[in-house]
């Protein structure tokens, strides 16, 4: 199959379609590795994470094993985890805090600023061997933004900022949102989980509403009788008119959809009277300090963003999770989530927010293991390769609503483009929503 | 102290045959989950009986300030119940083989009216021409019955693996 034909975009006839290899193809996941994952900015840590100087936090980015860490000067740094002399790993444990890192294999010593500090035995080297101006490897580009912090491997990259681009505006609702309590910190409680299926997969299913009134019946259903205990009618879930698909340059993809259940800042009528009185003084907040349509749009909508290629930054009704997925096969993915909360919350609201955040999502919630079988049900049967395409055109000839098939063709016209070895794609959106941006209430 | 004394709780004749209780509770509860009489598993528990599993990456966990892969206070038990036997749980329809193995049951605390116990275990979960453990340690609260029999007021699955590798998630009860 030929790279072009991969995806078949026709945006005249409404029809869009993706050849199954590209899910399946060890060629195309080497191609990905290449093209994609070597070439665009990749998420690795969240700056909460190494509060004080020395603590650490590994990661695997793009197969690689880094580490991020805060040296004593007080600057987060990222290093390649390798020891210049032979290459073992110099930080061996998944977090932590140091002031030095000696390898075990020789005895090389470096600093929590990553300078080559100590060899065993040095007389054993020549006399222009120096240890002055040896430090561990950085990848070729480190930044942040927002307390994200991001590697790129690749010399020539346009910049964090200008790769986010218009994306950064739901990043910063999310962001700002949490200012007026001490802003975002991950805490403790990584879900660490595999799916069995092609990591394009969840990238299709982590900004599609289309799929949820089917696949999470159970949780619709749940939280239908949790309200009906309560008195309470219908709930407001996925009101598919209160909902945007966006797509952005660069791959970029988000579903905002309007919601209860937000500790910050719009509550669920199934928490107390005091918890929903202190969210409305959370609301008035927002609106004094960040003008009524802004303070608006950080309360009532939840963003799920997904960062091209890896990263969703997913502040919902159930928490606000950064969720990061590798492929290790065609046919397997390892996907890591992390749950950020606000550094003062009060503690009634702070429960109902952690209780939220495993009802539905995560490896034990009422959805994600229903999303894990879909996927993998999917995988099963593009087996059978008879069947050479699948289909994504959904919404293709009308302006996009949340539960369009438009963020799963944002993606794959980038991916598209990459695979191909070029920068970005011509086209991000359909014929209706010539930028994808008609701006949703969330986003003014 | 003698080697004796460091022991949880002595190997008394009294202790010894609580322990036996215990572990025919738990092997009771087991044949529930093996044969999916949740109903009748979910009725093991005390009005206000709670379940809870930590992440992989920190079996320690505290469910008040760390995220767990499981939390269920007596209401979202219920719901998760409703869940796994209505069909519509994706992941668990049709449902899973599953095989429970428990051992080194130890009463830790021993009172009047509760006793806290630990117990190892592997929960084998055959499923989609796969088979593959969950492997761990369970930490009860359980209260003291008439008739050598017990309730559960508290159940933590402690899981071993550092990732959910073969399985995903944690779709059955552990």
């Amino acid at each position: 199959m030929e790279l072009s034909r991969l995806v078949i975009d026709d945006v005249e006839a409404g029809s869009f379609r993706v050849h199954r290899s590209a899910l399946t193809s060890p060629e195309i996941l080497e191609l990905e590795r290449t093209n994609i994952f070597a070439r665009t900015w990749l998420y690795v840590g969240h700056d909460s994470e190494v509060p004080n100087q020395g603590d650490y936090c590994r990661r695997v980015v793009a197969d690689r094993p880094l580490f991020m860490i805060r040296g004593r000067d007080g600057e987060i740094r990222v290093f390649i985890n390798s020891c210049l002399h032979r290459g073992a790993l110099v930080c061996r444990q998944d977090k932590g805090s140091a002031n030095s890192f000696v390898c075990f294999y020789h005895g090389w010593a470096y600093d929590n600023c990553g300078k080559l500090v100590g060899v065993p035995d040095p007389e054993g080297y020549t006399e222009d061997f120096s240890k002055s101006g040896r430090a561990l490897m950085e990848p070729a580009h480190v930044d942040s933004y927002r307390g994200m912090y991001f590697v790129n491997f690749a010399t020539e990259t346009p910049s964090l900022f200008e790769f986010l681009g218009d994306a950064r505006e739901l990043i910063d609702l999310t962001m700002d949102s949490a200012e007026i309590l001490g802003g975002w910190q991950v805490i403790r409680g990584t879900a660490k989980y595999n799916i069995h299926a092609n990591w394009k997969l969840l990238l299709e299913n982590s900004a599609d509403n289309y799929h949820f009134h089917t696949t999470h019946k159970t949780f619709a259903d749940y939280s239908a009788e949790r309200r009906r205990q309560a008195g309470l009618g219908h709930p407001r879930v996925n009101n598919i008119d209160d909902s945007r698909g966006l797509v952005f340059k660069n791959g970029h993809v988000a579903m905002v959809t309007r919601a209860e259940g937000r500790t910050i800042a719009s509550p669920s009528p199934l928490w107390s009277p005091e918890a929903i009185a202190e969210v409305a003084r959370l609301r008035d907040e927002l609106a004094g300090r960040y003008g009524a349509e802004r303070g608006q749009s950080m309360a009532d909508f939840s963003r799920f963003l997904m960062v091209f290629p890896n990263l969703a930054v997913h502040d919902t009704q159930s928490g606000f999770k950064l969720r990061q997925w590798w492929p290790i096969a065609p046919d397997k993915m390892e996907v890591t989530q992390w749950e950020l909360v606000p550094r003062r919350e009060r503690d009634d609201l702070a429960a109902y927010r952690l209780s939220g955040a495993v009802a539905f999502q995560g490896p034990g919630g009422f959805g994600t293991p229903d999303d894990i079988e879909a996927l993998e049900s999917c995988q099963i049967g593009y087996r059978a390769h008879e069947l050479e395409w699948s289909d994504v055109s959904r919404g293709m000839r009308r302006e996009a609503r949340s539960d369009d098939e438009l963020t799963a063709r944002g993606f794959w016209r980038q991916w598209h483009a990459m695979i191909q070895g070029r920068a970005g794609a011509d086209r991000v959106a359909d014929l209706r929503s010539p930028h994808g941006t008609r701006r949703p209430p969330s986003a003014q | 102290m003698t080697a004796t004394q460091a022991l949880a709780t002595p190997a008394t004749r009294e202790n010894l045959l609580l322990r036996l209780a215990v572990e025919h509770f738990l092997f009771e509860e087991a044949a529930h989950l093996d044969n999916w009489r949740l109903d009748e598993w979910l009725a093991l528990f005390t009005e206000d009986g709670r379940y809870v599993v930590p992440t992989t990456d920190l079996p320690t966990g505290d469910p008040q300030r760390d995220v767990m892969f499981i939390d269920d206070d007596p209401a979202r038990l219920r719901g998760r119940v409703t869940r796994l036997k209505s069909r519509f749980a994706h992941r668990e329809y049709p449902w899973s083989r599953t095989r429970r193995l428990i051992t080194n049951v130890r009463l830790t605390r021993i009172a009047a009216q509760e006793i806290d116990v630990e117990a190892s275990f592997a929960v084998y979960r055959a499923r989609a021409e796969a088979i593959a453990p969950y492997v761990g340690i369970y930490r009860y609260t359980l209260v003291r019955q008439r008739d050598n029999t017990f309730r559960i007021r508290h159940r933590r699955a402690e899981l071993d693996l550092e990732r959910l590798t073969d399985h995903g998630a944690v779709s059955i009860i552990l």
